[in-house]
């Protein structure tokens, strides 16, 4: 018990340590530049040890439960024995690796629905719109996204393609799709795709990455490790204008039917 | 009545995490076929989870959101745009510097980089380039705050940094040397972290509800995005020059 409470207090001063240039800044400018009382300075204090004290928490929790799991997971899938491959040949078939796909984009869709700056943006996202904008609808499109994301991304660090035709063609794609969705959804969309990598997807993801390079004959783990995280930010983008182009597709029709 | 609230919170977390215990549980059973190791633990470690999610969330409402908001009005009555864009810099470059996601993918960069010879194989000169590099990408995270605010103020759309971020990109790769690449697409997933983007968001929301003009949703997202594309620019800039 004593053991564990140590624990935590690191735990929770590394987080304030994190914290700490970031309130620097914030009480810098209110007391100097602003120099206007806060409305109600108490319950933003209360906020504040809320946060950080929920932030612990959840770290500390899927350090319990989640990532050893999750990389324990990992680990088991990418065993040479496992996935049927000889360490000694290097020209395996991408097809080999059925599971992995599977667990990736799997692991991706989760990810996503438990990301806690996802569930932010999403909830403020339909305050703003009055409802119009749904925070379950959003957050799905963005889980789809991640686990379509992460799977061609391990399937990129399979086959050893280069990460930068895979990146242009996303943000090509992105950019057509922008040009034809309605204007207000657009920010929302590359800012909803970007949060998914934060504090679940970033730690798993890097566990993934790694222990595919480790394992597959001649990736090295140093190099084609990176570069996954750029999929987990780019493909959630691309699934929410998807998204909304469909949402906007559906509604002109039943528009346009109706006399 | 807070009680009441904190139980609906702690249940709809639930919900919200849901779709992950169930996910690992089915591929341990199904798959991968092996005993749970610590049992204990696993429904603790659950339990502090759902928890800090519920914490976290009923934070937000109290703090980030109201704070941000506030800020971007105070900033907005006292029409000082200098002091808007300086704000929004230092933001940016406090929130990266301190990010220890960033410091060990520096400290990572540094020895791919001196395998492979961009650097010399000593550690003053690698602690030198992970230093340099965690300063561009905390400049880098500034500068797409400063450039996100300004557009606001502005009015432009939304795309028009975004698709000029993503043609920087396109436009510098084939130039980088290879072994900096990988790191510098990745480096901007690691500049937006928890505490940030609910501050960012209210921050934009917020300064576009109190601009005339500017619809909070239409203008008002579209910076944590830039806050995750600068530092791939800046980065593989970074990777050029040393």
């Amino acid at each position: 018990m004593i053991e564990w409470l140590s624990q935590f207090r690191l735990e929770f001063l590394d987080t304030f340590q994190d914290f700490f240039p970031i309130a620097i800044v914030l009480i810098g400018f209110q007391l100097f530049i602003i120099r206007k009382p806060l409305a109600n300075p108490r319950k933003i204090l209360i906020g504040f040890i809320f946060v950080l004290l929920g932030i612990v928490f959840f770290l500390e929790g899927l350090n319990m439960a989640l990532f050893p799991l999750g990389k324990l997971m990992i680990s088991q899938l990418t065993m040479p024995d496992f996935l049927g491959v000889h360490a000694l040949e290097v020209t395996t078939h991408w097809k080999v690796y059925t599971w992995i796909y599977v667990f990736a984009a799997s692991i991706g869709f989760a990810a996503a629905l438990a990301e806690p700056s996802l569930l932010a943006i999403a909830t403020k996202a339909e305050q703003i719109s009055g409802g119009t904008v749904r925070a379950l609808g959003l957050r799905l499109a963005v889980a789809i996204g991640l686990g379509s994301g992460l799977a061609l991304g391990v399937f990129r660090i399979i086959t050893g393609t280069e990460l930068y035709f895979f990146i242009i063609s996303g943000f090509i794609i992105a950019i057509v799709q922008t040009a034809f969705v309605h204007k207000s959804i657009i920010g929302v969309a590359f800012d909803s795709g970007t949060v998914t990598t934060t504090m679940v997807t970033v730690p798993l993801v890097t566990a993934l990455g790694e222990g595919l390079a480790q394992a597959i004959p001649g990736r090295n783990p140093l190099l084609d490790g990176f570069g996954l995280l750029a999929f987990a930010s780019l493909f959630p983008i691309i699934a929410v204008l998807s998204y909304a182009l469909i949402a906007q597709w559906i509604n002109n029709r039943s528009l346009s039917s109706k006399p | 009545m807070l009680n009441n609230r904190f139980i609906n919170q702690l249940i709809s977390s639930f919900f919200d995490l849901s779709p992950i215990f169930a996910v690992i549980l089915i591929f341990q059973v199904l798959i991968i076929r092996q005993p749970l190791p610590n049992a204990v633990q696993l429904i603790t470690g659950t339990f502090f989870v759902i928890l800090g999610l519920t914490l976290f969330i009923q934070g937000l409402e109290l703090s980030l959101f109201p704070l941000g908001e506030s800020m971007a009005y105070a900033f907005a009555r006292k029409g000082s745009l200098l002091w808007l864009l300086a704000f929004a810099f230092c933001l940016g470059f406090a929130v990266a510097i301190a990010e220890p996601a960033i410091s060990v993918v520096a400290k990572k960069a540094a020895l791919i980089a001196s395998v492979q010879h961009a650097i010399e194989q000593t550690d003053t000169a690698k602690n030198y380039y992970a230093l340099g590099l965690r300063i561009t990408v905390a400049l880098s995270v500034g500068f797409a705050l400063l450039i996100g605010v300004f557009r606001i103020i502005r009015g432009w759309p939304v795309y028009y940094p975004i698709f000029f971020a993503y043609s920087c990109i396109i436009l510098i790769t084939p130039f980088a040397p290879p072994h900096i690449v990988g790191i510098a697409y990745d480096s901007g997933s690691f500049a937006t972290s928890t505490i940030t983007v609910p501050l960012v968001t209210a921050l934009g929301v917020g300064l576009a509800t109190a601009i005339k003009g500017r619809n909070p949703m239409t203008d008002g997202f579209g910076m944590v995005v830039l806050a995750s594309l600068m530092p791939v620019i800046f980065v593989m800039l970074y990777g050029i020059l040393i």
